[in-house]
């Protein structure tokens, strides 16, 4: 498998991350290489085996449905690029 | 008073033990740091130094010991790799995208380390975001290892990620530091430097407030200039913690009364997958040693094997990446940080992330959306779970016979800057011996055991099954006897 230009806009569009057209074709290639190295695992028999997702053999614990902490939007807005009145300030977001 | 040089030449536990004779305060050791620290800014080791906190946190402590209350890194002034919430510190994960952040809360495992009463001098550079071996990725510059081949006026990469922790451990301008290891970024650089570097049982260490990298590999651990050290320190940073999820509730040990000098009747595996193609012959070397030291002191060295060795670090690649691209998702511009404003919502995104994030950071993110992405994620993000079972499952047989694995840590000492950064696959390489233990979970030191032909620092790694770090630290203790490892750098940054 290989990223061709039009792959490698589509996964900077997902990612969110600005890439110029005349980069596209560079960016492609250290992405293939990446891709290319990973693809070793293609030798690996892995028909019966089950994916591991965690390393803990535990459980995750429950707890009980109750707030822990709250009441602090100045200390949660307190590094934002842009707030008002301990609310976020985004750009527009609907027409 | 005694002499700078002789205060910051003490190790942790000798640190520790002058404090509790009183034969010096934790004012007096903190000053002798916030010296040394000074005299080194060459190496790049700091983001941002914090001496005025480190000097009243000193006097608090020295209060404490007044009346009585001493905890156990009491007085000891540390280095906190910058990837750990510090409450109104800047923690930046040496990241643009991360500037100006002041987090309003504090990492449980720092929080732990206060607890016991220790002394925070600063935060310590690294990759960003923990993603490098040689902390070349830094938005505020490389770090410079304290080491260079005799006559050589190069600077040496320190290893990565932790290279801020491993630089200022070895040129003794902390008396110890917190690293993070994901994939081999407490051992790896722990190798470069001739330091000791420990990476405890995932679930040992909180993650809670440690910028996420991957989640299901990110562990804590100390990086010190003993394996003694080791075992205190890392005794502070565990234990059980409500706000992280995969946190073990497990007793923790004395890790530090593992150190018993006596490994008679335990056996030491040694796969042979370990011996890789091109492997240089000085590494081939100091491992045979380090088997010789093992077996001399009464191990049974026993031939094992770890048959999908060479599969972890693809693996790692798909694996790491995938959870990083998730983790990362919440640098967006608008909650804290950078923000570039384009004309709409999406282009303030896409501006902020491209000049937020470094060009490693976005390589990663890129493979793991793409890895993640619809029609692809079973070929590349399944397989590499499953290839991970397999890895664990070649740990778990090979733990039925073995007590503990010794290997290299790295497959080279440091290299010069620049020599690597040009191609991804070669520096990944780096962690090949760090990375099966990560995918696995398990406990992993490094301990400085010899010296290159040109005169750097060489590590041996040793592995233990998972919640057995005794076994770890008894084995390196024994190792870090034999190796007598006692070169130090010449201090070239203070010419």
């Amino acid at each position: 498998m290989s990223l061709d230009k039009d792959t490698v806009r589509r996964v900077a569009r997902l990612a969110r991350i600005e890439v110029a057209e005349d980069r596209l074709e560079v960016l492609g290639q250290e992405l293939n290489q990446i891709i290319g190295f990973v693809e070793q695992l293609d030798e690996v028999d892995t028909s019966s085996v089950a994916p591991m997702t965690s390393v803990e053999r535990q459980k995750l614990r429950w707890r009980a449905d109750e707030v822990t902490s709250g009441g602090q939007a100045d200390k949660v807005t307190a590094n934002a690029p842009s707030s008002d009145m301990n609310f976020f300030v985004v750009p527009k977001v609907v027409e | 008073m005694t002499a700078n040089s002789e205060l910051t030449g003490l190790t942790l536990a000798q640190a520790r033990d002058a404090l509790a004779k009183g034969d010096t305060t934790s004012v007096e050791l903190t000053g002798a740091y916030i010296d040394a620290i000074a005299t080194a800014r060459s190496l790049n080791a700091f983001v941002t130094e914090t001496p005025e906190k480190a000097m009243e946190m000193a006097k608090a402590s020295d209060a404490r010991r007044a009346s009585g209350t001493v905890g156990a890194m009491e007085g000891l002034p540390l280095g906190i790799k910058d990837l750990f919430c510090t409450k109104d510190v800047l923690s930046t994960a040496s990241s643009h995208i991360l500037d100006g952040f002041q987090p309003p809360y504090e990492s449980t495992v720092t929080q732990n380390l206060w607890n016991a009463g220790a002394v925070m001098l600063g935060k310590l550079n690294m990759d960003e975001f923990a993603m490098g071996s040689s902390n070349e990725t830094s938005y505020y510059g490389p770090v410079a290892n304290p080491w260079r081949p005799e006559g050589d006026n190069r600077t040496f990469v320190p290893g990565g990620s932790s290279g801020g922790s491993a630089s200022s451990v070895a040129a003794e301008i902390v008396v110890a530091a917190t690293g993070t290891d994901t994939g081999g970024s407490i051992r790896q650089p722990a190798s470069f430097t001739g330091i000791v570097g420990a990476k405890p049982t995932y679930g040992r260490c909180s993650r809670f407030g440690v910028v996420a990298f991957a989640s299901s590999l990110d562990q804590a651990g100390p990086m010190t200039r003993t394996v003694q050290d080791a075992a205190i320190m890392m005794g502070s940073m565990v234990g059980f913690d409500p706000m992280d999820s995969t946190s073990v509730d497990m007793p923790v040990p004395d890790f530090e009364s593992a150190l018993t000098g006596d490994i008679r009747g335990l056996k030491i595996g040694i796969p042979a997958e370990y011996r890789i193609d091109g492997m240089p012959a000085e590494i081939e070397k100091l491992w045979q040693q380090g088997e010789a030291w093992l077996r001399d002191a009464g191990a049974e060295i026993v031939p094992i094997s770890l048959p999908h060795t060479k599969y972890a670090l693809p693996a790692y690649y798909i694996v790491a990446p995938a959870e990083a691209s998730s983790n990362l998702a919440r640098y967006d511009g608008m909650r804290f940080g950078l923000r570039v404003d384009g004309q709409d919502l999406t282009e303030t995104y896409e501006k902020t992330r491209a000049e937020g994030f470094g060009a490693e950071v976005q390589r990663r993110i890129m493979i793991g959306t793409y890895v993640l992405s619809a029609g692809y994620y079973d070929a590349y993000y399944l397989k590499a779970q499953k290839v991970r079972t397999l890895i664990g499952q070649d740990f778990e047989q090979a733990f039925g016979q073995v007590d503990a694995i010794l290997t290299p840590t790295a497959p080279s000492a440091a290299f010069a800057a620049g020599e690597k950064s040009g191609d991804p696959i070669a520096m990944y390489l780096n962690d090949v011996f760090t990375v099966p233990a990560s995918m696995a979970g398990l406990p992993g030191m490094s301990v400085p055991a010899g010296l290159s032909d040109s005169g750097m620092p060489l590590g041996l790694q040793v592995l233990a099954p998972a919640f057995d770090e005794m076994t770890m630290f008894r084995v390196g203790g024994v190792l870090e006897s034999a190796a007598a490892f006692s070169a130090r750098p010449n201090k070239w940054w203070l010419a």
